[in-house]
């Protein structure tokens, strides 16, 4: 808890969300965090598809893709589907 | 007292008082299933719907946790939402009785008090909502039909002040006053309407940062009851203590405002005297059984006993000024229960009254009366009895048994 929490008397009541829930930057519930091998990786997307945050994004213009860790909550799904074993969990 | 409007008088059990009640308070929906004694609230209220009496949306659902569920959900877009229920309905509700109260849903319900099983028995006790005083609903025990109809009126009223916004719970006991027809007078339709009048929502700050209604609506979404962590779980449950705060002076404001209306009060709205100001031995006591007492207060005081009855009228919020006020000079005080609170040395109420007379410098003796567990009568005589105890006890200034259970086969 920090200090600049709402006190009782400032939140609106029923846990009515003051903020977007994209503003609620879960990503840091994580123990693991995905390590990509690009090298292994064959941009098949299925870690796309798999990712139940839809934390892992298709970069076009890269042609690639980028984890996003502001949400990715460590599950290792995507390293579990993976079907070349390009991703590693790893203490993050 | 003579009321402001022309009132016709039915003759009307608890039940029908209750369900011509919420029949004239412009009820959007009732969600409910059917459990003795409680059955006749609905049935009638079916039977105004299917008259064309009524524009309310009668939805049977398959269980009383789908009943105040659906209750829920359609409070929390702003309708006005009723349902009724007793015993092990209440019971089934209980996980969605805190959702409610949590979600700030102002739903009224009935309750016909009845025992829960086990040995299944649909008679006539607190048991049932007793077991739900933490839920956070406002609790109001009536002592007869009359005071059912009025209840439920006020009932809307109290629980949709947005200063409380909170749902309330009209206990009537169940068969005593359910099943018992009485001369109930009652208000126009229009006068009733005009009362409660519609909802009003206070603004809050959305996601967006915008000052919208309080209530689920499509043109400007917010989110009721999502999840809140160990760091503001607490916050909103502070909420709900100040509001049940606020709701001590708001049921006595709506109390006072229907009473120039109808021309009946009970007490203030939250505790009704009775001999309480010179009285030197009193009972404390919820629901119909007052009625006796009081019966019994006039013999004892017309033979010079200085006899006296509290009548708790609102359990939640519990008003403890007003109850330190009205016993603060009595010598000897007997609380009657009539639910049990196994293993905690006596009923609930009993617990509450003494709790509150603890800050006395100088304190009444207060002991506990469990009696009606299951519909068992309590007659004029075994009240007597409890006189009689408490002034032994001034007497011998000493206290033999602190519970007590009134008609027991020892």
């Amino acid at each position: 808890m920090t200090a600049k929490e709402k006190s009782w008397k400032e939140i609106a009541p029923a846990g009515v969300c003051w903020k977007s829930s994209t503003e609620f930057l879960t990503g840091d519930w994580k123990t693991y965090m995905p390590v990509r091998d690009p090298e292994k990786c064959t941009r098949c997307l299925l870690c796309v598809i798999f990712c139940p945050d839809g934390a892992i994004h298709w970069k076009p213009e890269k042609e690639d893709i980028e984890f996003d860790f502001n949400f990715c909550k460590g599950c290792g799904i995507c390293a579990n589907e993976c079907p070349t074993k390009a991703i590693e969990m790893k203490l993050g | 007292m003579k009321g402001n409007v022309k009132q016709e008088v039915l003759a009307l059990n608890g039940d029908e008082a209750v369900a011509y009640a919420a029949k004239q308070s412009d009820v959007d929906i009732v969600a409910a299933y059917p459990i003795t004694p409680q059955t006749i609230i609905v049935e009638r209220f079916s039977e105004y719907v299917a008259n064309g009496e009524v524009e309310t949306e009668f939805v049977c659902t398959e269980s009383e946790h789908s009943a105040l569920t659906a209750c829920l959900a359609a409070s929390a877009t702003g309708a006005r939402a009723f349902t009724a229920s007793a015993s092990a309905g209440l019971a089934l509700m209980h996980e969605m009785l805190f959702v409610t109260s949590g979600c700030r849903a102002p739903v009224v319900m009935a309750i016909a008090n009845r025992a829960l099983s086990a040995p299944l028995n649909i008679h006539g006790d607190h048991s049932d909502t007793m077991a739900q005083r933490d839920s956070g609903w406002i609790q109001i025990y009536v002592e007869n039909a009359q005071e059912a109809y009025d209840s439920v009126i006020q009932a809307f009223r109290i629980a949709e002040n947005p200063e409380v916004l909170l749902p309330a719970i009209v206990g009537l006991d169940g068969f005593t006053l359910s099943h018992t027809l009485e001369n109930v007078g009652v208000l126009p339709d229009d006068a009733v309407k005009k009362f409660v009048g519609t909802r009003q929502f206070p603004l809050i700050t959305n996601h967006k940062g915008k000052k919208v209604p309080f209530r689920l609506d499509p043109e400007n979404p917010t989110t009721m009851g999502p999840i809140a962590l160990p760091n503001y779980y607490f916050e909103f449950k502070r909420q709900q203590e100040e509001a049940m705060k606020n709701a001590l002076s708001v049921i006595r404001q709506v109390h006072d405002e229907y009473a120039q209306l109808s021309g009946r009060r009970y007490g203030d709205g939250l505790l009704e005297p009775y001999h309480m100001d010179d009285a030197e031995f009193a009972t404390v006591c919820l629901g119909s059984t007052a009625g006796t007492v009081k019966a019994v207060v006039d013999e004892l005081r017309a033979e010079g006993v200085k006899a006296g009855l509290l009548r708790m009228r609102t359990f939640r919020p519990l008003p403890v000024e007003g109850i330190v006020e009205a016993l603060k000079n009595v010598k000897a005080v007997a609380v009657m229960d009539r639910s049990m609170s196994f293993g905690s040395h006596g009923g609930p109420v009993f617990h509450e009254v003494r709790h509150a007379l603890y800050d006395l410098g100088k304190r009444p003796y207060v002991v506990n009366y469990v009696y009606g567990l299951g519909g068992r009568d309590t007659s004029p005589t075994q009240i007597r009895g409890i006189y009689e105890d408490l002034q032994k006890i001034i007497k011998t200034k000493s206290v033999e048994k602190l519970v007590n259970y009134v008609g027991l086969r020892e």
